[in-house]
């Protein structure tokens, strides 16, 4: 990956406290470069190291293990059953230390075959059920995934570019508008209609972009300002327009559009059982395309750089603004998409909350990513398999989804805090790092 | 400051372009009202009324043709935009006409909206504006108490949402509303000890920081809200309501009276909260303190100041302000905790201190405009205005992006806010 310091937010808030030689960027799995004192040793003990001062790696793990244990014990207080057992704590403590773990375990149990596979599908398989029911769990956590590899990717680009996009959401909504109006209004051959939608999708999303970029670019005004108004001001566009008899459905006293047309629809990639759609192979293209486009061509050197330093980048000739313009334009094209694929994919029909929590949903994600491609699709998996746990969780156990809302900013919160994680489980304190040296990002970019 | 001339130049040609750009606006805003309000749109009489029932200064009511009235204040608008465009005008008389046309604005669209219906409530509208505002202007003081003292605080909308859930939960359990304002401010706190706590001392990046804390709050409260608040509503969400505290003698002051002087107590508090954090800031030698922690907290350092706990304790303040912000949510108006209640506002708070230029007065005036915003989109609505209510609420929006842009300029925050200090 690149050699670019960057002063991404992502990154800074990861990099202080890890030596610089270790990997600092999350999306390089592999065992961890030994530094330059310990060239010698062997790969075992650097990996140790590694463990036992915390890498990136280690840090994400560890962090996300703790958001569990934390959503685990909220999950077990607030359970009238264990509340009564540690009532008499004193009496029987077995029962009420017993009590505890079957709250905990029985959520995230249910957690797991919400998202991963139910083991009830795999024996019913066994006598005659449904296959599709096996891999239901799997494909409601791609559905669920799409979306937010997407947003994420959009929050990711900008925050390579040293922009803070808060305005997914907006982005989105600018998508979704767009590809649900062709969708339902345009009436176009098969393929071709689909395609074209998805296109309008990323043309909705990067106009939105655009002008925030335009706006930096040209007048200043700062990117988390107009991005947050921009949010507000799309969320009352779309409910106007689905006041208008163009985009309301007829009969229908609620502001809600027509259903898109069939040929509008990303088909079912493994029959029409299972919901995962081609929405998947687009957001996965998707990151593709833009690990490509920011590690090996010019445009996304210039963005590193300009993300890196915007006075530096000026004095080699690099124009920030026009790199700002591009990258907010990327950014919100890419927010747009995530709207086409839940109108084409999964909801099909416009509504006035159709943009979800995927604004924020894409700052969470992109941040467990790193800012990377690869980082940013690894956590959107593992966000959609807690959003679709934890509706299965409702379901079977009554305990309000809310809690997956918890559990994920906690392990944001953790990941961005590696001092934090290290303090909470004894690592050995990483090489202290030059007080210069830290440098998180202000209101300036 | 790298390349100086180039920024330089830049920086003429949006001088040049600024005067165009805003010139063009009002003479295009004044062309609006001339043609559309005033023309086509309008016929009949707008009545104004200035006196709620019972007060004991009668007001006459104000009866404007509505037609006339926007176009003559549509021609005025349009020469005043075209003055600004071809004088380069000192500063003084520019910010002048800006602030007469866009007064002018909102007396033609009132005119417009309010054509041949019943008559308009003033005083009402001005009374919704100030207590819609509460949380904003609450909010926008916790932001500048935090980002003076070099914290960005962007867990407003957090501090506004626990606070909100906390005031509801305690007034309701114990039966004091005291209690739960004491509650609201405290939960406000605790949003703000976890900011605190990974921006001061484990130096997290704090805009990430802010953002993941909301979310946080969003789902603990949205959590709590289903597992406990819903099966026990009587015991635990259903608390009661301060009741408005008349001032004597200042209440009865015709039109200010009912609007200043005649609200919870709440209002009272946001006035002590503005006076203090603005006087506290600007003029003693704390705040003197917390603004070169701010600006420059190695410098504040050698001459000894603690720059860690001064920036714990402005969190913390800040996050007791954002709190009582939010409780004013529950038992300061509709009294029940409803899921993401605060539905953003913390977010319009934060704008509106980056809009007011980190200052707590500015940031006050301009949460004061977001509040009219929302008031004049309720009010029309009684009204039965022609004007779809979703365009009104997308106003303040725009409003806020336009002046980013163009009138207000670059805001300059403290120089070393967001920047986490480590003692060299």
């Amino acid at each position: 990956m690149s050699d670019v310091p960057t002063s991404t937010p992502p990154e800074t808030t990861g990099a202080p406290e890890v030596p610089a030689t270790v990997a600092t960027d999350g999306s390089s799995p592999g065992p961890p470069k030994p530094s330059a004192g310990e060239a010698g040793r062997s790969v075992a003990k650097a990996l140790l190291d590694a463990v036992l001062e915390g890498s990136s790696v280690v840090v994400t793990i560890l962090a996300i293990f703790l958001a569990f244990v934390v959503g685990g014990l909220l999950i077990a207080f607030t359970d009238p059953t264990v509340l009564h057992a540690w009532g008499s704590f004193f009496s029987n403590p077995g029962n009420a230390l017993a009590q505890t773990w079957d709250s905990a375990a029985g959520a995230y149990s249910a957690m797991l075959e919400g998202s991963i596979v139910d083991p009830h599908t795999v024996s019913a398989a066994f006598h005659g059920g449904s296959i599709a029911a096996v891999f239901n769990p799997l494909s409601e956590t791609a559905v669920n995934a799409t979306p937010l590899i997407l947003a994420g990717l959009s929050f990711g680009v900008a925050a390579r570019a040293g922009l803070f996009n808060i305005g997914a959401a907006g982005q989105f909504i600018g998508g979704a508008m767009i590809a649900g109006w062709i969708g339902f209004a345009v009436h176009l051959p098969l393929v071709i209609h689909v395609i074209v939608a998805v296109l309008g999708g990323f043309v909705g999303g990067a106009i939105v972009g655009w002008f925030v970029g335009f706006l930096k670019a040209r007048t200043g005004a700062h990117e988390v300002i107009t991005t947050i108004m921009l949010n507000y001001v799309m969320e009352y566009l779309i409910l106007f327009l689905l006041g208008l008899s163009v985009f309301r459905q007829p009969g229908r006293p609620d502001p809600i559009s027509p259903p898109i047309a069939p040929n509008a629809e990303l088909p079912h990639l493994f029959g029409p059982n299972l919901r995962v759609n081609a929405g998947l192979l687009i957001a996965l293209a998707a990151a593709l395309g833009l690990w490509w486009l920011l590690e090996r061509t010019t445009i996304g050197f210039q963005v590193r750089t300009v993300g890196a330093n915007p006075s530096a980048a000026r004095s080699a000739g690099m124009r920030p603004e026009w790199v700002w313009i591009i990258a907010m334009l990327v950014a919100g094209g890419l927010a747009g998409l995530a709207g086409s694929t839940v109108v084409q994919g999964t909801d099909f029909v416009l509504t006035a909350q159709i943009y979800g929590t995927y604004g924020f949903d894409a700052i969470t994600v992109a941040l467990l990513g790193r800012a990377r491609p690869g980082g940013t699709v690894l956590a959107a998996f593992l966000f959609g398999a807690l959003n679709a746990g934890g509706i299965q969780m409702q379901a079977s156990t009554q305990i309000p989804v809310d809690i997956v809302t918890v559990i994920q900013s906690l392990v944001v919160l953790f990941v961005a805090a590696p001092p934090f994680i290290r303090e909470v489980f004894r690592l050995k304190t990483a090489k202290a790092k030059a007080a210069g040296e830290v440098e998180a990002k202000g209101w300036a970019a | 400051m790298s390349a100086g001339t180039a920024v330089m130049a830049a920086r003429r040609r949006l001088v040049i372009e600024r005067r165009f750009v805003i010139g063009g606006l009002l003479v295009a805003i004044g062309l609006i009202e001339l043609l559309v309000f005033g023309r086509v749109a309008v016929k009949g009489d707008a009545v104004f009324t200035f006196t709620l029932t019972g007060a004991k200064v009668n007001i006459p009511n104000l009866t404007l043709p509505a037609g006339p009235t926007s176009t003559i204040i549509g021609a005025v608008t349009t020469a005043l935009g075209l003055l600004y465009v071809a004088v380069d005008l000192p500063k003084v008389p520019r910010r002048l006409i800006a602030g007469v046309s866009l007064v002018g604005l909102v007396a033609a669209v009132l005119c417009w909206a309010d054509a041949s219906r019943i008559p308009f409530p003033f005083v009402a509208l001005l009374a919704s504006t100030v207590a819609s505002s509460i949380p904003l202007m609450l909010g926008a003081l916790s932001g500048a108490l935090c980002e003076r003292s070099g914290v960005i605080n962007v867990a407003i909308e957090g501090q506004l949402l626990l606070g909100a859930f906390g005031a509801a939960v305690i007034a309701s359990a114990f039966g004091n509303l005291w209690l739960g304002l004491a509650a609201g401010a405290l939960s406000g706190g605790l949003i703000a000890l976890l900011l605190g706590l990974f921006a001061i001392r484990y130096r997290v990046d704090q805009i990430i920081l802010g953002v993941v804390l909301n979310v946080f709050a969003s789902g603990i409260t949205g959590y709590l809200f289903d597992s406990l608040l819903v099966p026990y509503a009587n015991r635990l969400n259903s608390p009661a309501t301060f009741n408005p505290i008349k001032i004597p003698l200042l209440g009865d002051i015709p039109i200010l009276g009912p609007v200043l002087f005649d609200s919870t107590v709440f209002l009272y508090i946001t006035y002590v909260v503005i006076a203090l954090v603005q006087i506290g800031l600007f003029s003693t030698r704390w705040g003197l303190r917390v603004r070169a922690v701010g600006e420059h907290p190695e410098a504040a350092d050698t001459v000894g100041i603690n720059v860690l706990l001064t920036r714990w304790r402005n969190v913390l303040l800040g996050g007791v302000v954002a709190g009582i912000g939010g409780a004013y949510l529950t038992i300061g108006s509709v009294g029940s905790f409803a899921k993401d209640m605060s539905s953003g506002e913390g977010f319009i708070a934060l704008a509106a201190m980056i809009f007011g230029r980190w200052t707590p007065l500015g940031g006050v005036a301009a949460a004061l405009m977001f509040g009219f915003a929302t008031a004049l989109a309720n009010v029309l609505g009684t009204v039965g205005s022609p004007i779809p209510s979703d365009f009104l609420l997308m106003l303040p929006y725009i409003a806020t992006i336009v002046a980013v842009a163009g009138l207000v300029g670059r805001g300059r925050p403290p120089k070393a806010d967001g920047q986490p200090y480590v003692k060299a």
